[in-house]
């Protein structure tokens, strides 16, 4: 039975590795969870991959060697669309470049692989390099379906990048295009210097690093489109009163960017997929309503109209004519729909009572990710496709978990939760499955995945 | 129960902010001592000062009328300066003022005031107890309203806190106040800031109703970000879901 499907799956990766831009997962075997993988990629059988470490070549430091396969093996087996075969299967010699290649050996068991990811790392001067391959086993006569040098620093950390774009390009070709999220960063708040600041890291938890120095209060941080810019809640104060307000980090500058002040209370500001305009929480005119202006401040305009508190705005990144918010005009916060401009607004029903909170669209704008605190229970992670309305619950019985944000490529999700005990950011496939913790030192919350 | 450091903190600035206004008004008063003896050939100057009205709304008009007798110069302050030995003239205070006419002549000079009150209702009650201070007198009388999980409406004993509050407030007018909205941890960290905007807006709204003019009162939202109590049971829920009152400046 297995056997039959990963026949049927090797002459669909054959066909993929030498078109290159057929997307496999479009031609999927159904299964219980259909509607999902049209959002995520995800439920369908995935490509048995090998991933040998490389063998050892002339003056390169055994430490950085190291450092690149962990990070390209923990890259590849966490994209979510491969199975890495395990190197227990592998055949005894590690090649270094095509030549070298037993391709019958990598195909026939125990090893039943499909690509195969090798290559060799060298000292050039100063500077690393990768000569990386990936091939597709079955086709001995094809050229690789990828070949490429990539150089960087000879450092752990140039060792951990080269990985990182490697893996992305390894994604990129087995997933018709699409590309990997190994060099996505992830902002988030954390109290590690006291106050809780802004932070961003690496997508897999690595290299931590304070962006904002304000020592008040920041919160809800949230990565421009084009990922070099974060807008955040800043609490700032001003003539003796401090209030929260909108502030943007410039990520190439270092600092902050000006933006206006309001009357009251201002919060939770989301980029539009353009970049050109921020929705954000105000209660300038009394009640917190949204509101939508350029990046500066200007040609401000109020979209909705309810008593209540209205608020986390978020863009459908396809379109940028709808935004999903929180209100709780009609009693318990929950979800709704507009137009950008703040008409044709719906309610968005939830089979149960209770809050539904931080909104957070999937980047093809087809599923919605959220948190739900049920009449019974904890704060749960939810996506809901918003045309059928089908809801999937993704956590559970694990403490709370809050504050979704989904990564570029739709089939990962980070959030918050405090499963171990202290609130830590953690990331899991769209699918619930194969949790992460990326923080451990101090409060962490709020993450929000950079689209690139 | 754990209660936080920073609201002694709060009470301690709100004290000094408070211990700044009362100097300023301790300097008025004292405009108003004896006049210095008078020289042997000429009369002390004496003068009258009254204000129509003496209660109005920010941005309202009042008449300054005033006579003097024995000077050469008066002088009016704040905001008017020298004026003829007899007349009126309009003012517009924006906060409550205590006007000080100055007198002078070759016999010295003599002082009068009219106090004008904006925007409170009752007449303006000034301390006699000077040994209790202002922070104290504040602590007592400003009471927090306290609400319900997910509610910004205001509950019976939040109306009686705000009463005593609205009391206070129209006694000491020069005392602004920031109203700090407080949400407990059980909600998102965006809805809870809009939350703790609503229930300081509902304080402001009740106080408002009582007579206490806008501009005397900010509102800001903490959120869920300055708990008063951070263990994870009711009680400790329900003392962070208020709305705090902390004197500006």
């Amino acid at each position: 039975m297995r056997t039959k499907i990963q026949n049927m799956m090797m002459r669909k990766l054959a066909i993929v590795a030498a078109v290159g831009i057929v997307f496999m997962l479009s031609a999927g075997t159904a299964s219980a969870q259909d509607w999902f993988k049209t959002g995520t990629g995800l439920g369908v059988t995935k490509a048995r991959v090998a991933v040998p470490e490389f063998p050892v070549r002339g003056a390169t430091p055994p430490a950085l060697e190291k450092t690149f396969h962990d990070v390209l093996w923990a890259d590849l087996d966490y994209c979510g669309i491969l199975e890495l075969v395990s190197p227990s299967f592998y055949p005894p010699q590690m090649p270094s470049q095509p030549s070298e290649v037993n391709f019958p050996e990598w195909a026939a068991a125990p090893a039943n692989t499909y690509m195969l990811v090798y290559g060799n790392l060298f000292l050039d001067g100063t500077n690393l390099a990768l000569a990386g391959y990936l091939s597709d086993v079955h086709n001995p006569q094809s050229p690789p379906a990828l070949q490429k040098v990539y150089r960087g620093p000879a450092t752990d950390d140039g060792a951990r990048k080269l990985a990182h774009q490697f893996a992305d390009d390894i994604v990129g070709k087995l997933s018709g295009g699409a590309a990997g999220i190994a060099q996505t960063q992830i902002a988030f708040v954390s109290t590690k210097s006291g106050t809780k600041e802004i932070w961003a890291m690496d997508y897999d938890g690595s290299n931590q690093h304070q962006l904002t120095h304000l020592k008040s209060i920041s919160l809800t941080p949230r990565w421009s489109p084009d990922a070099t810019r974060i807008a955040f809640t800043c609490y700032v104060p001003f003539r003796g009163i401090t209030s929260p307000q909108i502030c943007i980090y410039s990520a190439a500058s270092d600092r902050l960017i000006s933006f206006p002040r309001y009357r009251g209370s201002n919060s939770s500001p989301a980029w539009s997929p353009d970049g050109t305009q921020l929705a954000f929480m105000s209660s300038q005119g009394g009640d917190p309503e949204i509101y939508i202006s350029d990046t500066a401040g200007g040609a401000m305009k109020k979209v909705t109209f309810a008593a209540g508190v209205n608020t986390s705005p978020a863009f459908n990144p396809k379109t940028g004519k709808q935004i999903v918010f929180v209100s709780d005009r009609a009693g318990d916060p929950v979800l709704y729909l507009a137009n950008s401009d703040g008409t044709d607004v719906q309610k968005l029903d939830m089979p149960d009572m209770g809050y539904v909170v931080d909104p957070s669209w999937s980047p093809n704008g087809q599923l919605l990710a959220f948190s739900w605190r049920r009449p019974s229970g904890n704060f749960d992670i939810y996506i809901m496709d918003i045309v059928n309305r089908q809801l999937v619950e993704l956590t559970r019985d694990a403490g709370r978990n809050e504050r979704p944000s989904w990564a570029p490529d739709g089939r990962h999700l980070v959030f918050e939760s405090t499963r171990n005990g202290k609130r830590e950011i953690w990331s899991m496939l769209a699918d619930g499955s194969l949790p992460r913790q990326l923080t451990y030192e101090g409060q962490n919350e709020s993450p929000s995945w950079s689209s690139k | 129960m754990q209660v936080r450091n920073s609201r002694q903190i709060t009470f301690a600035l709100g004290f000094l902010a408070i211990l700044g206004f009362l100097g300023g008004c301790k300097k008025q008063v004292a405009t108003s001592h004896p006049a210095p003896a008078p020289a042997p050939t000429s009369a002390q100057p004496t003068v009258t000062l009254n204000a129509t009205p003496t209660s109005v709304k920010s941005g309202d008009t009042v008449t300054l009328s005033w006579t003097s007798t024995d000077a050469t110069d008066a002088d009016i302050e704040p905001g008017v300066g020298k004026v003829a030995l007899q007349g009126s003239t309009p003012v517009n205070p924006t906060d409550s003022t205590t006007y000080t006419i100055t007198a002078t002549g070759p016999g010295g000079s003599g002082t009068a005031t009219a106090r004008v009150t904006v925007g409170a209702a009752a007449p303006v009650v000034t301390p006699t107890t000077n040994n209790a201070s202002m922070s104290e007198l504040f602590e007592q009388n400003v009471k927090d309203a306290f609400f319900d999980f997910n509610k910004s409406d205001l509950r019976p004993d939040a109306r009686e806190a705000l009463t005593k509050t609205a009391e206070f407030l129209r006694s000491y007018p020069p005392v602004r106040v920031t109203i700090e909205g407080h949400c407990d941890d059980r909600g998102s960290t965006e809805y809870n800031i809009g939350l703790g905007e609503r229930r300081a807006q509902a304080a402001k709204n009740y106080l408002i109703s009582l007579g206490i003019t806008a501009d005397r009162m900010d509102t800001v939202s903490w959120g869920k970000e300055r708990p008063f109590c951070t263990e994870q049971t009711e009680s400790c829920w329900q003392e962070n879901r208020r709305a705090h009152f902390v004197a500006a400046h």
